[in-house]
């Protein structure tokens, strides 16, 4: 296919791919990709095939939708596979430490798994492929990703081991009916969180003013979302010790206590996120704190009694500072991969500009490309109210990692997550943080040592 | 002639019984081979290798190092795994209880005769032959505090919704409630094969002698039905110790610790933390544990036997 014959402008294809049916769009974006190349010859490893490793989720949906695309544009085969979170990390891990892996291409949360990746140097480094020129599609523009986004993607030594997929900033949901009803307004700073909360809540009509996760392991970043608010984070980046028996600790679990307790539907001990996102599609809840990609079924009738009526609120000041809790994931290649070449342009196609504008568009996600939010044409095609990209942009100029970047991870969800639940039930905050943090701090030194 | 007899009955069973050679067992050997090799690797060698890896501080990302028996000392100080077992036989004996006294009387009601019984029958085993991830996940909905059916339904007879699930204390209950569902099919089906073994003349004799239909129950079925219903509470524990899939999807273990089990409390250690030494351990000391309630299972029913 002679590319220049088909020059189609993105900005056309992206007009044409908002306001057409997918079948009629498709051909459109298609050429779109290929009009992309600008002489790069993508088909240099013709006849491979990959095997692509996704964490099932919108943005699994995304990439799969249209591998075909890839496939013709590259002329690599693609046989990919969309696992559910928890199962997709255990079996990362256990095929990495097998030493030869199913899977070319994979994708890594990098609030679990960056430093334990990184430390086991699973995946290439990307900055030697994306420095030559005969892998990397010079309008690739690498430029443009976000300075949050490189942060995320680059380990401690200088390594950059993904390229950033996704940001996934925390923010706050609000019903905006019931907000007026009650002559409030949305909350600028945690102490008008709890006076809105109490004033919405009204049990015996089964309203609530907030609900958050209260699962163990789930629940741990809705009490770090409160420290960073105390200008803390649960671990010292620079020491890596812990500061969770800090008064900031504390006074964010107390307060992470306080809301759940009793401002909350009963049974949040037991709430992850599907949960909280049910209770509050029904038009029960006042604010509902979580991650900013759970917004479109909140927008569709078919799921949701909310549609229309969703604030999509900036995390409100703390005692000392402003901070949206963030998490995210990239893509790399298995160091163990022999095709290493065709599974680098895949990460490219992945995170090129058409699949960051498209994950916008459908609200799966918040990619790491600038552009994508600031092309007008992508912004046209969002399926989500204009307030919630304003949102997610403003989320993300506050961002700050939500989880440590320790290996331990899960376990410190785990321990972290069961004090805090233990003390939703009731339990004293203080001698919850201080009973997990004794049994955590082995586990880290432990980490850290090794 | 009896001893004619006996050379006689001996001269036919040498001439029926294949010749055995010298070098007979070696001949037939071979083709015992491939059961032997796979059962080695399916079944020896992950126990040796689990007996092995409990000895090592051993996780995934770091070098292992030979502790001896420290993860089983260890074990017996951690106060989530002892909390574990507590929870495993809670569950254990609930979820063995409740479905063998509920199958048995199905399995009695459903061996009497009446109109569409064959229908009804196969109406009730229906939820055995469900999913286990299905039913969990289906259940979970069920269970929601604000929007699940379960509390919609006690609201219809003015009971104040519960937490079920979602709460430390109703969340093992609730979750037995799920097994209850799911298996008593299983334990009437096996009754009711015991009870259409029953003869019927102890019960004309015991009619003629003027016995009531509970003494007839207590001192003729129940006695006869015995062998089957251990049988169902052998299955049954076997199950319900090894249950993981229903509390996995339901409660993750939760709230906090509340529905952890020692399967979860397993897996949490070897596939969330990558504890593969530490797990061994927890599987060794689980395994032990299963053959003692093995063992006092199978002498209540030679127990049983004997009476």
């Amino acid at each position: 296919m002679d590319d220049r014959k088909t020059r189609v402008t993105r900005r056309t294809a992206l007009k044409i791919g908002a306001g057409a049916a997918g079948v009629f769009a498709a051909p459109a974006i298609m050429k779109t990709a290929t009009a992309q190349t600008g002489g790069f010859n993508w088909k240099k490893f013709a006849g491979q095939s990959i095997e692509v490793s996704l964490t099932l989720g919108p943005r699994a949906e995304n990439l799969r939708r249209h591998e075909k695309e890839f496939t013709e544009l590259t002329g690599i085969k693609v046989g990919s596979e969309a696992v559910p979170e928890q199962q997709h990390r255990q079996q990362a891990v256990i095929q990495f430490n097998s030493g030869s892996p199913q899977f070319d291409v994979i994708t890594e949360s990098w609030h679990v798994q960056k430093r334990l990746f990184g430390k086991s140097k699973w995946l290439v480094d990307m900055k030697p492929l994306l420095a030559d020129a005969s892998l990397t599609a010079p309008d690739y523009d690498f430029a443009d990703f976000t300075a949050g986004g490189l942060r995320w993607a680059t380990q401690g030594d200088g390594r950059m081991d993904t390229l950033p997929l996704n940001i996934d900033p925390w923010m706050i949901y609000w019903n905006k009916e019931l907000f007026a009803a009650k002559g409030l307004a949305f909350p600028k700073t945690f102490e008008e969180i709890l006076m809105a909360a109490e004033k919405l809540t009204d049990k015996a009509a089964g309203q609530y003013g907030w609900v958050s996760r209260g699962l163990k392991n789930a629940n741990v970043p809705v009490w770090t979302s409160f420290m960073l608010g105390h200008d803390m984070d649960p671990v010292n980046p620079k020491t890596v010790t812990l500061q969770t028996t800090t008064p900031e600790a504390i006074a964010a679990a107390e307060y992470y206590k306080k809301l759940n307790k009793d401002f909350a539907p009963p049974g949040t001990v037991g709430f992850n996120w599907n949960e909280s996102q049910t209770s509050f599609s029904q038009g029960k809840i006042g604010m509902w704190l979580d991650g900013i990609g759970f917004a479109p079924p909140l927008e569709d009738p078919a799921k949701s009694r909310v549609v229309g009526k969703v604030g999509y609120g900036i995390m409100p000041a703390g005692p000392k500072a402003r901070h949206s809790a963030t998490f995210g994931d990239g893509i790399g290649i298995a160091a163990a991969s022999k095709k290493k070449e065709a599974a680098y342009l895949y990460c490219q196609w992945a995170t090129s500009k058409l699949m960051c504008a498209r994950l916008l568009q459908s609200g799966g996600g918040s990619p790491c490309r600038g552009s994508s939010y600031t092309d007008k044409d992508v912004i046209a095609g969002l399926k989500l109210p204009r307030e919630w990209l304003t949102c997610l942009q403003e989320s993300t100029a506050i961002g700050r990692p939500g989880l440590p970047e320790i290996v331990p991870v899960t376990e410190f969800r785990d321990v972290f997550g069961v004090g805090l639940t233990n003390t939703i039930g009731g339990a004293d905050a203080k001698a919850e943080l201080v009973k997990a943090t004794e049994a955590f701090a082995p586990v880290l030194q432990k980490s850290e040592a090794s | 002639m009896t001893q004619t007899s006996t050379v006689e009955t001996k001269a036919v069973s040498a001439e029926a019984a294949p010749a055995r050679g010298p070098g007979f067992d070696r001949n037939y050997l071979p083709f015992a081979y491939p059961a032997l090799v796979i059962t080695a690797a399916v079944i020896v060698f992950p126990w040796i290798f689990t007996i092995y890896m409990s000895f090592y501080d051993w996780k995934i990302g770091q070098a292992r190092e030979f502790v001896g028996f420290a993860n089983f000392t260890k074990l017996a100080n951690d106060p989530r795994f002892i909390e574990s077992i507590g929870h495993t036989l809670y569950f254990t004996a609930l979820a063995v209880i409740l479905p063998v006294v509920f199958g048995t009387i199905a399995a009695l009601i459903f061996n009497e005769r009446f109109p569409l019984r064959g229908l009804f029958r196969a109406i009730f085993i229906l939820p055995m032959m469900a999913t286990p991830v299905a039913v969990a996940l289906v259940w979970t909905m069920m269970f929601h505090p604000q929007l699940g059916v379960l509390n919609y339904l006690l609201s219809l007879v003015g009971i104040p919704p519960q937490l079920w699930v979602y709460s430390p204390d109703t969340v093992i209950p609730s979750l037995v409630a799920v097994e209850v569902w799911h298996w008593t099919p299983l334990v009437m089906l096996i009754v009711l094969g015991g009870l259409a073994s029953v003869p019927v003349e102890p019960y004309e004799s015991a009619k003629i002698d003027g016995a009531s239909a509970w003494q007839m129950f207590r001192h003729i079925t129940l006695p006869l039905i015995m062998p089957f219903i251990l049988v169902a509470v052998v299955i049954r524990m076997i199950d319900a110790l090894k249950a993981f899939d229903t509390i996995y999807v339901i409660t993750s273990g939760g709230p906090g610790t509340a529905s952890e089990t020692i399967n979860i409390y397993l897996y949490l250690q070897a596939f969330s933390f990558y504890n593969i030494g530490y797990a061994s351990a927890v599987t060794i000391v689980f395994f032990v544990l299963i053959i003692l309630l093995t063992l006092v299972l199978l002498f209540l029913r030679q127990k049983a036997k004997w009476t």
